[in-house]
């Protein structure tokens, strides 16, 4: 501006020029703000007003449409906690706790082969990552298609000659949890693979180069180049796994509706509130579920501290 | 995808159908502190109001909305020409509307949803006028939609109670008469396995709500209408003789002697109508709403035919009927009239129970086609007998206190399940499980 004005005397421009670094500072100190009030705005509407509805709903006996609730206290928790036929369903994550060691072990495996020179890279990547992108509930139909007696499954069983093989995948409770959290791994994988990717495509190329000039091959490579540089993407990687079986809901909820023994805490928490009225309850459950997801993610932020890579 | 809308929208219609019956009872008793309802008389002056302005019809006919409810506005607005009508047709109507009932936003015609307390209908719904008047024209009046003595919607359809059956596979296994025990029915059941390729008896597990159709037989299996009121005073619905230890012990021994679907876990609700037209499946437990759906999907909708639960007394069969979603007015409408014009020109001159194969709302409607085989049969129709005032919730606070879920397929799933081998327990363990589940909720909420 004053490029192209006239010249004024020194001193008014320091006073102008400081009444300017003060309304500066000040919108300096405004502008985050001011473009986070939308997003705050959201965040305090959408999420953190509906949750602590949710607590307040946990102290109460209501069935989710009269126009009182009735305040209990811990009346809720102490159900919950003195009914041990609700806990049973935890086991069940369990089969998709170690499916998500499984499903990250993958994504590893495929997220280094594909960083380094490998023909169709592309295409691999694409199909890998393709699963992620499918809305759960079409996978939820897929898989159900493909687990059915004489599906695709069975079908191509059968066209390999291991008819011997075929069983029924949902119907058979022994099996009905690997089925499904098989499938919660081709989903997820992808997602997993490209945060390892990502990662592993911000390692400094040239270490690859000095290390292979002093003989390294490509699994020592990866046990002290690319393991160490990506760690804090593994753990998180980690919580997201624990908290996603811990809440494993879609699929299931989809696939079998959490019949023949593949009930979830989530899915019978919604049970709870939506075929047996009791709301309280189920948010006293929901909270819970928060909670233990909230400690466990410290539990392992304590014992996998958070180190700044340093490869140099 | 397309697949999948077909398939929700069958399932939340049809929902809707199953639950119907269980509306008037649930409500949680004491309406002490309830202000009691507008007396009757508000809404004759608000009828006789200009009938005029727009009104929302919610609806849960997705399938129907564009073409035959679009039949139906231009039908009403001949007659009401201040009248405009709009529909909002919902895929999940059931837990939507629910939701929505927390704002003041809910159409102005709308079918009550389910999930609503009897005590909870004056904060929600226009009445429509006393029991003792609007029962002298129309069904279910007196058993459902009800508090207080006041009604506070009619029905749009009503259904009558028993199995679904492929004619052509029936005749072909050998069978010529409609069995009238449940041993026969088993025998049955084996025949066909034994004579055709067809799968004897479809439970639809994997969509679920389709095996809670079996609860609407409640009632209709030992000729008692008060079947439903009876279960509050008794620890042990599940004992031999009463109305579940038929129906449950019918679904166990047709599963434990493997004439269900192989694999009950994969089943799918579209696919089942064709493959009941077609002959691939024998019976299936449906309301009479099937039946239409049933024919369309045949094909040749005469092997389509209709069997009452095989039990008899007295000789006799008989068939529980309820109504289906009832049309109720928005409290918050600002249109009560012209809601009040569209709900009693819906009820009496649509024809949408007719065209749906159902039975007509008014006491003087037309019987239809679909329960032809009933009047063959000689079946016997039962209305349920109302809940005495002041337990009208009684038995579904029991039953959510339990958590057993007589309308939630959870348990019926359970039954299928370790009859077919996947649990470890027998039809006494479930029953007698059930069977303390329910006493111990009978006393905590009669505590």
């Amino acid at each position: 501006m004053s490029f192209f004005s006239t010249p004024v005397r020194p001193h008014a421009v320091r006073a102008a020029r400081d009444a300017r670094s003060g309304r500066q500072r000040f919108l300096q100190g405004a502008t985050p703000w001011l473009f986070l009030i939308v997003p705050l705005i959201f965040l305090c509407l959408f999420t953190l007003l509906p949750v602590g509805n949710m607590i307040w709903y946990s102290f109460t006996e209501w069935n989710g449409l009269s126009k009182d609730k009735e305040y209990v206290g811990l009346g809720n928790y102490i159900e919950f906690f003195t009914r041990p036929e609700l806990f049973r369903v935890f086991l069940v994550s369990l089969y998709y706790f170690v499916a998500s060691f499984v499903q990250m072990g993958l994504a590893l495996y495929f997220a280094t082969i594909l960083s380094f020179n490998t023909r169709f890279k592309n295409l691999f990547k694409g199909i890998l990552f393709f699963p992620y992108l499918i809305n759960g509930v079409a996978i939820g139909f897929t898989f159900l298609y493909f687990f059915r007696p004489g599906g695709t499954l069975d079908a191509s069983l059968a066209a390999l000659g291991l008819e011997q093989f075929q069983q029924q995948w949902l119907g058979n409770p022994d099996l009905i949890n690997f089925s499904l959290s098989g499938t919660s791994v081709w989903r997820y994988m992808g997602l997993n693979f490209v945060l390892f990717l990502g990662a592993i495509q911000s390692v400094n190329p040239s270490l690859y180069e000095a290390s292979s000039l002093d003989g390294a091959g490509k699994w020592q490579q990866f046990r002290y180049i690319i393991l160490p540089s990506i760690r804090p993407i593994v753990g998180l990687s980690m919580i997201l796994a624990i908290s996603g079986s811990l809440a494993v809901f879609e699929i299931p909820y989809i696939m079998t509706g959490g019949a023949n023994g593949s009930m979830t805490f989530v899915i019978q928490t919604i049970n709870m509130a939506f075929k047996f009225n009791k709301v309280g309850l189920a948010s006293a459950m929901a909270v819970i579920l928060l909670l233990i997801v909230l400690l466990i993610t410290w539990i392992q932020r304590r014992l996998v501290p958070d180190e700044k890579v340093n490869l140099t | 995808m397309k697949m999948r809308t077909a398939a929700m929208v069958a399932a939340t219609t049809s929902l809707a159908f199953t639950l119907a019956a269980c509306s008037g009872s649930s409500d949680n008793g004491d309406g002490s502190n309830t202000p009691a309802p507008e007396s009757s008389s508000t809404t004759s002056d608000s009828a006789m109001a200009e009938v005029a302005g727009e009104i929302t019809v919610l609806t849960n006919r997705t399938d129907l909305v564009d073409t035959v409810f679009a039949d139906y506005k231009s039908a009403f607005e001949a007659k009401y020409p201040d009248v405009e009508v709009k529909f909002e047709a919902i895929t999940d109507y059931e837990g939507e509307v629910a939701t929505r009932m927390s704002t003041d936003d809910y159409g102005d015609v709308l079918l009550i949803p389910n999930s609503v307390n009897a005590s909870d209908y004056p904060d929600f719904f226009e009445p429509l006028g006393s029991v003792d008047e609007l029962s002298q024209t129309y069904r279910f009046i007196g058993s459902e939609a009800n508090y207080d003595g006041q009604s506070y919607g009619i029905a749009i359809t009503g259904n009558a109670n028993g199995l679904v059956y492929n004619k052509k596979v029936w005749s072909d296994a050998g069978i010529t008469e409609d069995p009238t025990t449940p041993e026969e029915f088993q025998k049955d059941l084996q025949m066909i396995a034994d004579n055709t390729d067809a799968t004897p008896l479809y439970t639809n597990y994997a969509d679920g709500w389709p095996l809670t159709q079996w609860e609407s037989d409640r009632g209709g299996v030992t000729a008692n209408a008060n079947a439903v009121n009876e279960l509050a005073d008794t620890d042990a619905p599940w004992s031999e003789g009463m109305d579940h230890y038929i129906i449950d012990s019918l679904i166990f021994d047709a599963a434990a002697a493997g004439n269900i679907e192989e694999d009950p876990t994969t089943t799918n609700w579209e696919q089942s109508k064709t493959d009941l037209g077609t002959g691939k499946i024998g019976a299936m437990a449906l309301g009479s709403w099937a039946i239409v759906q049933m024919q369309a999907a045949a094909d040749d909708a005469a092997d389509i035919g209709y069997m009452p639960f095989p039990n008899q007394v007295d000789g006799t069969f008989h068939s529980v009927i309820s109504g289906d979603y009832k049309n109720g007015i928005n409290v918050h409408s600002e249109n009560k009239a012209a809601a009040r014009a569209w709900i009693d020109w819906f009820a009496d001159e649509s024809g949408y129970a007719t065209d749906q194969g159902g039975i007509s709302p008014r006491l003087d409607g037309p019987t239809p086609d679909t329960l032809k085989d009933f009047d063959a049969a000689g079946v016997e129709y039962i209305e349920l007998t109302p809940p005495p005032a002041g337990k009208e919730s009684l038995v579904s606070d029991i039953d959510n206190a339990a958590e057993i879920g007589l309308w939630s397929p959870d348990y019926r799933q359970r039954i299928v399940d370790a009859a077919r081998g996947a649990r470890d327990e027998t039809k006494q363990d479930i029953f007698d499980d059930l069977n303390s589940k329910w006493a111990e909720a009978r006393a905590s909420v009669e505590g």
